[in-house]
């Protein structure tokens, strides 16, 4: 072979750049089913339109089968006496599952916050799993392999929010999915579809149609515990600081 | 100065390096004893997108589907869907009343939806709560209709008197 070093690296150089382009050529077909760069999921929630119904607690419940007294997603009622937002009065009976019992207190703030895993661009979880078992997905989603999980528990201890538990037959970890079966199929999340109020919203970040941008630029929007540092993406209308 | 360089032979080369070929070879099988291992203990497609078992998207993926979407109520239910775009209720999606109901969308005459019962449904949004927003209608259900179903007054699709 007469190769000089210049002709061989123009070769090798135009070898790299077309099976490239052939690779992405095939891919081309599936990107319209799903592409997982297309998208960076989140959800906004909108704590002034909750009404403590609990039927995203019981839809999440039927959709991803969550044990009795377990909970991906969860509401919490809170009730803030006399400014004191040092020391609200939580209650949350079974979640929120069955709904609330009715309240009638005047004189003291109250309102109901939903809760679920805030899908954090920096998870505590992901960063504690000592085998690879829950992983941030490249469209923002944070997911469990339960075919890997050791069931050793440490992200359970890491999530500030409370958001993990290990489920009591499978014996692994356990989370919201943000239905991941469900919005890569082009539905919305069992709590947002069975949310009466649209208080929560399935948010596409990376979508420029996606009303999220128009909610995160008009509204008072916060997310939980931002202190932690955890790039949470679950983010909040209206959250009262007395909100832990 | 004058003397002919010195040229060992192949030979005497190998011999006198021996104890560096076996080195080599001890090398070279602890390399391949690490690659044959890393290949039979690491999972397929772990690390394609980053420290996890890239498969394991599409087992999440393939979890299956309990509540239909209301576009998929609203192909046949149209009449329904219509009269719920006039009232109140028009953003609420037909499953956060009638509960999941993909199996009946899949095949409506095996799995027959049942009616909710307007008794509790009801109540569990409309009963009056302190916590709820002030702009939400609420009613304390004993004094609002004093024992009558919410049903004989309101159409629940269209829940304007």
């Amino acid at each position: 072979m007469d190769l000089n070093r210049r002709e061989m690296l123009i070769g090798v150089g135009k070898f790299i750049i077309l099976s490239g382009s052939a690779r992405a050529a095939l891919n081309g077909g599936d990107a319209q089913k799903y592409n997982m760069a297309e998208h960076w999921w989140g959800m906004t929630i909108d704590v002034s339109k909750c009404i403590g119904c609990g039927n995203c607690v019981r839809a999440c419940a039927a959709e991803n089968g969550v044990p009795k007294g377990y909970f991906r997603t969860w509401v919490e009622r809170y009730q803030v006496n006399g400014g004191d937002i040092e020391h609200p009065q939580v209650d949350s009976p079974d979640g929120g599952f069955n709904g609330f019992p009715p309240r009638h207190e005047t004189g003291a703030k109250s309102f109901f916050v939903p809760k679920l895993c805030n899908h954090c661009v920096d998870s505590p979880c992901v960063q504690s799993c000592p085998v690879g078992a829950t992983f941030d997905s490249p469209d923002g989603v944070v997911l469990v392999d339960e075919k890997y999980c050791v069931g050793c528990r440490y992200c359970v201890m890491a999530c500030p929010y409370g958001c993990r538990y290990l489920h009591p037959t499978k014996h692994t970890a356990d989370k919201c999915t943000l239905c991941y079966h469900r919005i890569t199929k082009g539905l919305t999340t069992a709590c947002c579809e069975a949310c009466p109020t649209g208080a929560r919203k399935l948010a596409d970040l990376k979508n420029p149609a996606d009303p999220v941008h128009e909610f995160l630029r008009d509204n008072n929007v916060q997310v939980l515990k931002p202190y932690m540092a955890t790039r949470a993406k679950v983010y909040y209308k209206d959250l009262d600081g007395a909100v832990r | 100065m004058g003397l002919a360089p010195h040229r060992p032979s192949v030979k005497r080369i190998l011999r006198e390096s021996e104890h560096l070929v076996r080195l080599a070879l001890v090398a070279a099988i602890l390399v391949v004893a690490f690659l044959v291992i890393r290949k039979a203990v690491v999972p397929a497609g772990f690390g394609r997108y980053g420290h996890y078992r890239a498969p394991s998207l599409d087992d999440v993926r393939a979890r299956p589907i309990s509540f239909a979407g209301h576009e998929a109520c609203e192909a046949c239910h149209d009449e329904q869907a219509k009269v719920k775009s006039q009232g109140k209720h028009a953003q609420v999606s037909c499953e956060a009343c009638h509960g999941p109901l993909a199996a009946h969308a899949g095949d409506p005459f095996t799995n027959q939806a049942v009616k909710p019962d307007p008794a509790t449904l009801c109540v569990r949004c409309h009963e009056a709560d302190s916590a709820k927003p002030k702009s939400f209608p609420q009613v304390a259900s004993s004094d609002h209709a004093g024992g009558v179903s919410c049903g004989a007054c309101h159409n629940p699709h269209r829940p304007a008197m």
